[in-house]
């Protein structure tokens, strides 16, 4: 973990309430795909904690949707603008385990995380399909940068107006793959964990304190313990996963 | 040059910054930050005597400069503290460490606090008679002076540390408790714990907390800090550890001079892990600026208006 200033290279609308942030700054602190970033706001008591997109030696990407006034705050930040953030929060993903044809869920929100794994995945030679899951075809991002970098990509809409119709999980039946990670809401997780025949990795999400485990504000049970999603996770491995309902 | 030591029940402190109990987990991941021997000394997560996960999420919601908890005091419970956490805290911290200590029945404090004296670390149990987060215990404990006072009794008879007993500020007379707890031989009294909130969410029209109320903590709740230190630290003869809301070095001269000997810092950890750092960095500064050669000449010297 660490923390640092960052200054807001770009600002983009992806979609109606969907944005894309690109900051320069220190990232030695990220180490895996699937970790998070913790955003100081002014003004805001608790920082916003927020899934790294991509990442090189000097840049942070973060997608954020706008659900509140915290993430409003962030939406009419301009370039050159100044942001502190804890950086290397969570674990992040294992690609190790990975197989020659892992595949990649990722719904709404959820799809950010999974981007520089696809691109950490495709780097190491592995075939990745990533499966995109949106409620309508307007809720769309990121499909282009997927196949730029060279996976699969299967788009699915819960109302049918763009690729599959169905859920993320949808075209899982018909597809060969080695290994799954995902990340998307709680019933696409439980989906997923439902239909998937293979091992894989889900990130959780949960209202933090500190993001950094010293407040035991996101904590819940696993089949090996109970685990604070912050620091223990937001990755959990499918076979320790205990689900409340 | 500035002296901030304090002298808290006997036991001499480099400075009188101490993490709250709960903001601080057992000290090992904030010293992959920094020394934490830069501490005057920190009180380590809520311990109870059998491990508990707390209450159900969401359990943390922000508000107007602060925030609620509903944690619960999860804990992995005394034994394993002792056996797990105590040795990689002794690894990163060198200095006597505060023991926080909650229970469900008197039995429950004797129990633990007895358990914990004995470690060669703790220098001080801190007993927490005030969460609010819990039913049949914690709180419940700390709103009646006779409860409070049998607590302490219990917990004296079992140990030979300074016990410091830690008040909620949720109760109408807060002062008649601090003098229950001096009158049954506490050494200390620390105050204050989180005042019981609540929020709605007007979209799901349900509480932002799963367990619908919860502690409320932050910069928010400073003036009602200063103020009950300020009440308890002018009642009572035995020293008082400030906290609530505190986030900088001249919050924490406001507690002194309102009358505690030491200050705890909670809620600013999780926002800015480097908080207490910090804090100890401007003291010296912020002390110089107001003409403050030793920290321990403040200690409940605020002076009050002359009444007309």
């Amino acid at each position: 973990m660490k923390q640092s200033i960052f200054t807001i290279v770009r600002n983009d609308a992806l979609t109606d309430c969907v944005y894309k942030m690109i900051l320069s700054g220190d990232t030695s602190a990220i180490t895996a795909p699937g970790q998070f970033v913790n955003i100081a706001l002014e003004g805001k008591f608790l920082r916003r904690p927020i899934s790294v997109c991509d990442y090189d030696d000097t840049t942070l990407t973060i997608i954020y949707k706008v659900v509140g006034k915290g993430t409003a705050q962030m939406k009419a930040m301009e370039p050159g603008e100044k942001l502190d953030i804890l950086t290397g929060l969570g674990n992040g993903y294992d690609l190790s385990v990975s197989g020659d044809k892992p595949v990649l869920l990722g719904g709404g929100v959820g799809v950010p995380p999974m981007y520089n794994l696809a691109k950490k995945l495709t780097a190491m030679g592995k075939k990745v399909t990533v499966i995109l899951g949106f409620n309508t075809k307007s809720e769309i991002f990121y499909e282009d940068e997927f196949r730029a970098l060279g996976c699969d990509v299967i788009v699915a809409t819960a109302d049918g107006s763009y690729g599959v119709k169905g859920f993320a999980t949808t075209p899982l039946a018909d597809l060969d793959y080695t290994y799954f990670y995902t990340c998307g809401p709680e019933p696409m997780l439980k989906a997923v964990y439902k239909a998937t025949a293979t091992s894989g990795q889900m990130s959780f999400e949960e209202r933090m304190g500190c993001g950094f485990g010293a407040c035991m504000g996101c904590s819940c049970k696993t089949l090996t313990g109970y685990k604070r999603i912050c620091k223990d996770g937001p990755v959990m491995r499918k076979e320790e996963i205990l689900w409340n309902s | 040059m500035e002296q901030l030591n304090v002298n808290l029940c006997g036991i001499e402190l480099d400075n009188p910054v101490i993490p709250a109990s709960g903001t601080f987990g057992y000290g090992y991941e904030f010293a992959e930050l920094y020394d934490v021997n830069c501490l005057g000394t920190f009180s380590f997560k809520g311990t109870t005597k059998d491990a508990r996960f707390g209450n159900p999420t969401p359990r943390i919601a922000e508000c107007t400069a602060g925030m609620i908890n509903a944690v619960g005091l999860q804990n992995p419970g005394v034994d394993r503290v002792i056996s797990h956490e105590l040795p990689k805290l002794k690894q990163c911290f060198h200095k006597p460490v505060m023991a926080n200590v909650s229970g469900f029945s008197v039995e429950d404090y004797a129990y633990t606090c007895e358990k914990l004296d004995k470690e060669e670390q703790v220098g001080w149990l801190e007993v927490n008679v005030s969460c609010p987060n819990v039913h049949g215990g914690g709180m419940s404990f700390g709103t009646s002076p006779e409860a409070a006072a049998e607590v302490t009794r219990a917990v004296k008879a079992v140990t030979t540390k300074p016990v410091i007993i830690k008040l909620s500020p949720n109760v109408t007379d807060i002062v008649s408790i601090a003098k229950a707890c001096e009158a049954a031989g506490a050494d200390g009294i620390s105050l204050i714990n989180t005042m019981l909130g609540m929020r709605i969410d007007l979209n799901r029209r349900r509480p932002v907390i799963a367990n619908t109320m919860g502690g409320f903590s932050g910069s928010a709740i400073f003036p009602v800090a200063v103020r009950m230190v300020y009440q308890v630290a002018h009642a009572v003869k035995i020293p008082v550890v400030g906290m609530g809301g505190v986030s900088s070095a001249e919050d924490v001269i406001e507690m002194m001079m309102a009358g505690a000997t030491a200050v705890e810092v909670g809620a600013a950890n999780l926002v800015n892990p480097y908080a207490c750092r910090d804090i100890i960095n401007d003291l010296p500064g912020v002390m110089e600026k107001y003409r403050i050669n030793n920290l321990k000449e403040i200690i409940g010297g605020v002076q009050l208006w002359e009444k007309m």
